[in-house]
């Protein structure tokens, strides 16, 4: 009954199809949970989980840290901005000390990709992915799923157009993977410098016109150019980008159908969606945010369960 | 399969009957009472008792579906996860009187553990447990069922089944000991 084929949530890549609709059907328990006027259930009280960020989030970070509240587990913090890692400390080194202070599981973002597969290889503890480098987001990829079979009614047959920066952004591949394996078709659309190459090996169509994207799609989710990432200039300015990749009202009024619009956050507003797009009724993006805390509530249960 | 018939259909649907009788007797026309069926099994029961109870008392009766996964005390200690039913409960049982209502009542464990889903709803006037079939001197916390259907006297390598008409393959309410399977 009920188990993931997993203990570790590397990635969605790891994941099958019955994972992620086990995710979804525990996840809308835990939705349900946190809409009553008591949030809390007592699941996770004999479990300490670590929260590890070696980057900056603020989300992800918030999100899980509720999950973890929600579901009665002791959480301690981490980040590596004032620890000993500034001081010269391994990864390993200063997992297995976190870990020595008996804590049950990891919830971990590092900039490097691979970061939590290579620590899955040396400790025993769960370890949630919560993004590494421009690798993977797993449980960002669950709620954007998961959203989208809220709204839709499913995920399979659908057609989900993601736009931006795809060559930085983890979000794209896990979101990629999670689409496939529900059954939807998947587009990318974007400017080629930020287009990985052999991206279409993945099976997904690529598109450079937005418009034609857009036209195509029963959903676009649309992501933020990762300006951090970007060491050089992968086009000549933001203003010009947002002309012609920037989604506005009047881009969207002018298509035949209504879609939904879709955004991971944080949101440069003006670049890469309007206001007018990011606060009206076709943007769920607020959505994705309340059901970011079930699924990851579901997620850190169903691997707690695992571990025995 | 060895296994022995505890009620059949006539005999159990006089015993729903009496259930309900005792129900009224305590709760007349259960202006404050509500009824909460416990996932998974204990929703069918619930279904019946409050159909059962409307055409007694000629009026609607609030009943509500009572998931206690996440509140279960053997998380990590079981073989195997138990997977979240939906619980559904669309009024508020602060001050009023809560009647549980599960199939089987074993351990206790599981009622304890509803008790403390219920208490996410509200803080009931009064709370009393129904049960169909009560397995004699097996509890492991002091919780006693208020209206039983049956008392039956079990070993700890037997389980009750019970059978609901309606569900796959099932033509016949019955309820049934058996051993349990290796």
């Amino acid at each position: 009954m009920g188990q993931l084929s997993t203990k570790h949530l590397l990635g969605i890549k790891g994941l099958n199809a019955d994972d992620i609709q086990l995710i979804f059907e525990t996840a809308d328990e835990f939705k349900d949970v946190i809409n009553r006027p008591i949030k809390k259930v007592p699941s996770l009280r004999d479990i300490t989980i670590a929260n590890v960020f070696f980057e900056n989030s603020t989300r992800t970070k918030l999100s899980f840290e509720l999950a973890e509240k929600r579901l009665s587990a002791d959480v301690i913090n981490f980040s590596s901005s004032n620890s000993s890692v500034k001081k010269g400390e391994t990864l390993l080194d200063t997992v297995n000390n976190i870990l020595s202070m008996k804590v049950d599981m990891i919830v971990m973002r590092h900039a490097s990709p691979g970061a939590p597969h290579f620590l899955s290889k040396h400790i025993n503890a769960n370890i949630v992915n919560a993004g590494d480098g421009t690798h993977e987001h797993p449980t960002q990829a669950l709620l954007d799923t998961f959203s989208i079979r809220e709204k839709l009614g499913d995920v399979a047959g659908k057609k989900v157009a993601i736009i931006g920066d795809i060559l930085h952004s983890r979000v794209a591949l896990s979101n990629i993977f999670a689409l496939q394996k529900l059954g939807a078709e998947v587009m990318v659309c974007g400017p080629i410098t930020l287009l990985p190459k052999y991206i279409d090996t993945l099976g997904v169509k690529v598109e450079l016109d937005v418009r034609k994207a857009l036209e195509w799609c029963d959903v676009a989710n649309v992501l933020r150019i990762q300006l951090e990432r970007q060491h050089i200039k992968y086009f000549p300015s933001l203003r010009e980008y947002s002309l012609y990749y920037g989604i506005n009202k009047a881009l969207l009024d002018s298509l035949d159908k209504e879609i939904t619009v879709m955004h991971p956050g944080p949101i440069n507003r003006g670049v890469e969606l309007s206001s007018d797009v990011a606060d009206s009724d076709q943007a769920i993006i607020l959505n994705q945010v309340e059901n970011g805390v079930a699924v990851r509530m579901a997620v850190l249960y169903l691997l707690a369960s695992v571990s025995k | 399969m060895q296994r022995r018939l505890l009620l059949g259909q006539p005999q159990l649907a006089i015993t729903i009957g009496r259930l309900c009788q005792e129900l009224i007797e305590n709760h007349q026309n259960f202006e404050d009472t509500v009824i909460l069926g416990l996932q998974p099994r204990g929703i069918f029961l619930a279904d019946r008792i409050t159909e059962r109870l409307q055409g007694f008392i000629n009026k609607k009766v609030d009943l509500g579906y009572l998931d206690a996964t996440f509140y279960r005390d053997d998380f990590r200690r079981r073989d195997s996860p138990v997977k979240a039913n939906e619980t559904r409960i669309d009024f508020l049982i602060e001050g009023r009187k809560v009647v549980l209502v599960d199939d089987v009542f074993y351990t206790g464990r599981s009622v304890r553990a509803a008790m403390d889903a219920m208490i996410a709803f509200g803080r009931p006037a009064r709370v009393e447990l129904l049960t169909l079939v009560k397995r004699k001197y097996s509890a492991h916390v002091p919780i006693e069922p208020d209206y039983i259907g049956k008392e039956v006297n079990t070993l700890d390598s037997q389980q009750v089944v019970v059978e609901w008409e309606g569900q796959e393959g099932i033509s016949e309410d019955k309820i049934w000991l058996q051993n349990k399977e290796d």
